[in-house]
Order: structure tokens, then C-alpha cells, then sequence
């Protein structure tokens, strides 16, 4: 089921913008096909879309600022046969609309491409508010409506793909903290479909997003000091590869989950529901809780220990808590 | 939670005793010298954390300038006094104006300003009330403050208070939803203590207003949801002061006050990428020189 691949060598990665690929793809899908339209809020700049107006001034649609708006037009757009790629800053498109994401999209099975920009604490210093770190929580809940973290440039433009080739509506993150590229080529990209970037006997971490870079990073050192760490990407936060999952206790004993979201409803709280249930094995979950404070978002993750060191801390632990 | 610096809240206790009691060419004059020290503390801001909305912090500032000068019962020194007016930035990416006028008037020391979205300072981005105090309420997502400040001019009627709410929202702001709803309950409820600001500058993040969703005729839509409109020039204080009396028509009172994005600097004045562009040194001599003028 999961692609095996050898470990990505440790050298430091040059660091790549993952919306440029979202900008390349859109604009190419839109010269492939003529249903496809943008539909934004006063975010032509922030969502990438300066280059896809230019080329297509009449298949964007800005609404201005008005997210329920955004999203209930995108419902229209679907139903009226075409395919909206709907783009906004992650906060605003999810929680503010989220009952339209609820209702116009997923119930109503409009395909709508939701397109999150700037998610995780990319806005830094933006604060809270601009934090987009409950959509995956607030969407996990909503049934018929997958979501899709991706990692870096070759996932992103996987799940671009993927979500315009869906029958139905999907959320999908767009990184913007710069990330190497850190996913094989070819590795699979389907709904509950996990990748596994490295083999390892001890520990699984499953991460998502910016995050998984880290993860690795943190299995390299772990592996000096003699811990096989297993990592786990599941750029299919829901539905989850649940047989990979489950494989990773049985194999491995312990998890560790490492997401840019809050403990409460993401990727964690998605695994913690399903080993609890089938297969108990003592876990740790990174995440945010609580508030950020003031801060870039550099600083942000050092703060809640979503780093290499961070994981590699939360390894030691639940190494710890399985040999009790 | 910041506090307040005394020294400053005293100065600003004179400043409002100057514009209470002087005459009126001596409030305008009062007036124009906070402006002028409140520009450019948001240039330097902006200029230390490299980040900001700076084209809207300025177009704000003589309506911030106007409240607090001259409007607003507030006591710096007493931020949480129940019978003070309230207050709310509803656009609350301009949280650098906001801040400059705040500390100006004393609710915490000027220091704290270059502290302006570095780790764990109190000044972040957005205004937070729990960190801030003159901050009414938490505002950042566009649509927010409106509704707010209709709640808490209706909780004055409720408690037989006759202080008064005013709330200062964005024009690209206006076509956010929930403002119209918030507009349709305080005509209903006939909120005459409320007074809604429209900073007028007819720029958004993306380009002009008028080009990304039409807003006119704004003041008859205002009149349509029971309000009383007044059209002024946002950057005229004595206009503004005109405005912001209180209404006489049993209706709450809209004041659309027209204003120039990034005021003040000729380079910066009704430039869309000057929403949060970052000036470079050579553009902050500039900025400051011009401002100091
Ligand atoms: C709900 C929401 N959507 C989008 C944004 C992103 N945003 C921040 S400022 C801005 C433009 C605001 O324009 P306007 O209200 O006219 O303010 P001004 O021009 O005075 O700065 C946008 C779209 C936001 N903060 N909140």
C-alpha cells in the first residue's frame, strides 16, 4: 500500500515557496480546461492570482471582502458547471464561512476547490486571529469533504491535481513557510494513502505539512543516538490512512503526530481516535494550544516545540511512557 | 496587560482640557500637532518592525486624532472605568495608528511602541483587548467591530447609561455582511449613542474599492438602514468635530469621512501598494521630513 523510500540525504535542502506552484498549476489547469475559475476576497496579491488574471481577467472573480460571499458564489459557480477554485487567507475562508463550507459545499456536494493560503502560523505576527490553525479541526468535522495538508512543491501540485480531477468539494492548505522538498517523486497521493519517508522500528512520527522536514531531521539525529524512528506523511489529514496507521502501533509501539494545527481536532486527534479504538499504544501530539503570542512565525514554532528538537524531545518521552 | 503612563495621561488630561475649554481655532491647532506627532510615530513603528498597514494607519489617524482629542470621554489612567466611552477599530489591521494614539494619551509608554509586533510584545499585529488596555474589543478579521459596538451601545440603553459608542470601520470593509447586519439592528433599535465611521479612503488590499466591489451611493445605503449620514473631509478636524455631535434625529449617525490612503506622504497618498508596503530607509527620511514639515 505505502511507497517505502530511502531517507533523503542529510544535507541542508534549498528552501522552495509552495504558492508559486499553486499559481503555476491553476493557470495551467485553467489553458487545459475552461471550467476553471478563481474566485477570491480583495486577495488577487496574497493568493497568487495577479499572474492567472492577467491571463484569464474574466475566470477570476473577486468578491471583495466578504468570505460567506466567497464561498456561497463558489457553491453557484459549481452548479452552474463550472470549477471554482476558491482562494483566501485560511482563517477567514474557514471559519468565517464555515457554514457555508458546511452547507453549499460539502452537504450539497457542489464541487468547490477550497484553497486556504497562508495557513499554520504563517501570518506570524498577524496574530491569532490570522493563524489558520483550527481548519483542520472545524473540518475534519464536516463530513464529505476531504482535507489535504500537502508538504512541498510536488505534493502541492499533486493535490491541486487531485482535487480538480474530485468528484466532490475538498480543502486544501497551501503552504507559505518556505519548505525543501522533502516528498519522493511518484509517492502516492490519494485519499487514505499515507507515504512513509523512512522505515524505523521504535517510533513512528506521522507529520504533516511544514512540519515534515523536521521530522526527519529529528529521525536523523534520533538515529545517531541508536532509535529507529519510523516517519509517516498523510497528506490526507481526512480520510486518514487508517491501515498505515494502525500498522505503525502494531510495528512500532509508540507515535508521535507533529502538525502546525491545534491539539484539539487535527491530525493528532484523528490518530489518538483511531489507535485508541483499535490498537492502544502510548502517543504524543505536537501541536498549538492555546493562543500564540506576539511573534514571526520562527519564533512561533521554536515556541511550541514544533521543531527537530521538539520532536525529537517528544520521542524520548513516549519512549519513556511505553516501557512503563 | 500594559499600564498606564502617568506623565503622558496627564499631558493628555491638558490637551483635553485645552480642547474643551479653548477657543476653537486653539482645539484645531491642538488638533493638528497630534496628527502631526501621531504620523509620524507610525512611520517610525513601521519603520522598526518592518511590517504594517501603513497606507491605512494614516488615512485613520485625524479620525482617531478627532475621537480621542476632542470626543471621546476616556481616561487613560482608568481604562476599565464603566461609564467611559467606547471605542472600537473595527479595521483593526491600522492597530499602529491605534497604538501611536493610545500611547500618546497615556494608556501605557511610548517605549512599548517599539516593541510593534516583535516576539511576545503586547503590540501585535491586530489589537487584543486582554494585552492592551483602550482596546474595546479584539478586531482583525474584517466585520467584527461593528456588531460589537452595537452591542455595547445597546447595553448602554439597557443600563440607562448615556455614554456613547463610536466604532471606525474600513470602506473596502463595508462589504463584509455582518457590518450590514450590525447596521440593520442599530437602525432598528434606533441607537442614537452609536456613531459608525466609514474611513472613506475608496482603497482596498487589491486595488480601489469602487474597481473591486461597488460601495456607492454608500450614504444612501446607510439612509436606507435608518441611519442619519454625514459626508465630511476626513482629514479636517473641524469638519470631523461637526460630525461626531450628537444626533438629533433619534437615529444613529454614520459619518463617511473621505480620506486619502498613506495621508501625509505625497509618495505614499492613495497608492494601492502602500496597504502594507514597508518603506525603505531612504523613504522613512523622506516620510519623516515630509510629515515634519
Ligand atoms: C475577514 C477578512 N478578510 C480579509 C482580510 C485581509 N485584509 C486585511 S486589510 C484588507 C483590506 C481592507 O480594506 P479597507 O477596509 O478599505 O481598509 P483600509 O483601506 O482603510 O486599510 C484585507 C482584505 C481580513 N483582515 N479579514
Amino acid at each position: 500500500m505505502t511507497n517505502t523510500i530511502t531517507a533523503p540525504a542529510p544535507v541542508p535542502a534549498p528552501v522552495y515557496d509552495c504558492r508559486q506552484v499553486f499559481a503555476e498549476e491553476l493557470t495551467a489547469l485553467a489553458r487545459e480546461d475552461s471550467r476553471v475559475v478563481a474566485v477570491c476576497n480583495d486577495s488577487v496579491g496574497s493568493s497568487n492570482l495577479t499572474g492567472f488574471r492577467d491571463e484569464f481577467p474574466d475566470r477570476l472573480i473577486n468578491v471583495g471582502i466578504a468570505e460567506q460571499d466567497l464561498v456561497g458564489v463558489g457553491a453557484g459557480l459549481a452548479n452552474g458547471g463550472l470549477i471554482p477554485f476558491v482562494s483566501a487567507a485560511g482563517p477567514f475562508l474557514t471559519g468565517r464561512a464555515l457554514e457555508q463550507i458546511k452547507a453549499d459545499c460539502a452537504y450539497s456536494g457542489h464541487k468547490v476547490v477550497l484553497c486556504g493560503q497562508s495557513p499554520g502560523m504563517a501570518y506570524g505576527e498577524l496574530g491569532p486571529t490570522h493563524h489558520s490553525i483550527e481548519d483542520l479541526s472545524w473540518l475534519r468535522a464536516v463530513a464529505d469533504l476531504p482535507v489535504l495538508v500537502p508538504t512541498d512543491r510536488e505534493q502541492t501540485r499533486a493535490a491541486i491535481r487531485w482535487a480538480y480531477a474530485a468528484e466532490g468539494p475538498c480543502y486544501l492548505r497551501i503552504p507559505r513557510f518556505k519548505v525543501p522538498d522533502v516528498i519522493p517523486p511518484g509517492a502516492p497521493f490519494a485519499p487514505g494513502r499515507a507515504v512513509t519517508l523512512r522505515e524505523g522500528t521504535d517510533v513512528t512520527v506521522i507529520a504533516i505539512g511544514t512540519l515534515v522536514s523536521r521530522a526527519l531531521d529529528a529521525a536523523r539525529e534520533l538515529a545517531a543516538e541508536g532509535i529507529s524512528v519510523r516517519v509517516l506523511n498523510t497528506p490526507f489529514v481526512d480520510p486518514l490512512d487508517e491501515e498505515t496507521v494502525l500498522r505503525a502501533a502494531a510495528e512500532t509501539g509508540a507515535l508521535v503526530t507533529v502538525e502546525e494545527a491545534t491539539l484539539s481536532g487535527g491530525l493528532g486527534a484523528a490518530v489518538a481516535s483511531l489507535v485508541s479504538q483499535h490498537r492502544p499504544v502510548p502517543m504524543r501530539l505536537l501541536g498549538v494550544n492555546g493562543f500564540a503570542p506576539t511573534g514571526d512565525a520562527a519564533f512561533l514554532l521554536e515556541h511550541f516545540g514544533l521543531t527537530a528538537e521538539g520532536i525529537r524531545r517528544a520521542v524520548h518521552q513516549v519512549l519513556a511512557a511505553a516501557v512503563v | 496587560m500594559l499600564t498606564a503612563d502617568p506623565a503622558a495621561a496627564a499631558r493628555y488630561r491638558d490637551l483635553r482640557k485645552a480642547t474643551r475649554d479653548g477657543g476653537a481655532d486653539e482645539t484645531l491647532e491642538v488638533l493638528r500637532a497630534m496628527s502631526t506627532d501621531i504620523r509620524l510615530r507610525i512611520v517610525t513603528m513601521i519603520d522598526r518592525s518592518q511590517l504594517g498597514h501603513i497606507g491605512g494607519d494614516l488615512s485613520v489617524t485625524d479620525i482617531l486624532v478627532t475621537l480621542f482629542g476632542a470626543v471621546l470621554d476616556v481616561d487613560p489612567e482608568h481604562p476599565h472605568d464603566p461609564g467611559r466611552d467606547r471605542f472600537i477599530l473595527s479595521k483593526g489591521h491600522c492597530a499602529a495608528a491605534l497604538y501611536s494614539t493610545l500611547s500618546h494619551c497615556g494608556y501605557f509608554p511610548d517605549a512599548e511602541l517599539d516593541t510593534f509586533m516583535a516576539p511576545l510584545s503586547a503590540l501585535n499585529g491586530h489589537p487584543n483587548r486582554r494585552k492592551v488596555p483602550g482596546v474595546e474589543t479584539n478586531t482583525g478579521p474584517l466585520g467584527h467591530g461593528f456588531p460589537v459596538a452595537v452591542g455595547t451601545a445597546l447595553a448602554a440603553r439597557l443600563r440607562g447609561e448615556n455614554r456613547r459608542t463610536v466604532v471606525v470601520l474600513g470602506d473596502g470593509e463595508m462589504q463584509e455582511g455582518s457590518n450590514w447586519e450590525a447596521a440593520m439592528t442599530a437602525g432598528h433599535y434606533g441607537l442614537t449613542s452609536l456613531t459608525a465611521v466609514v474611513d472613506r479612503n475608496r482603497l482596498q488590499q487589491g486595488a480601489r474599492t469602487e474597481d473591486t466591489k461597488t460601495l456607492e451611493p454608500l450614504a444612501d445605503k446607510w439612509t436606507a438602514f435608518g441611519w442619519e449620514a454625514r459626508r465630511v473631509d476626513g482629514h479636517d478636524h473641524a469638519q470631523l468635530l461637526a460630525a461626531f455631535a450628537p444626533s438629533a434625529t433619534g437615529r444613529p449617525v454614520a459619518v463617511i469621512a473621505d480620506t486619502v490612503k498613506g495621508k501625509g506622504v505625497s509618495f505614499m497618498e492613495d497608492r494601492v501598494e502602500w496597504h502594507h508596503k514597508v518603506p525603505d530607509q531612504q523613504q522613512v527620511h523622506a516620510a519623516i521630513e515630509e510629515l515634519s514639515r
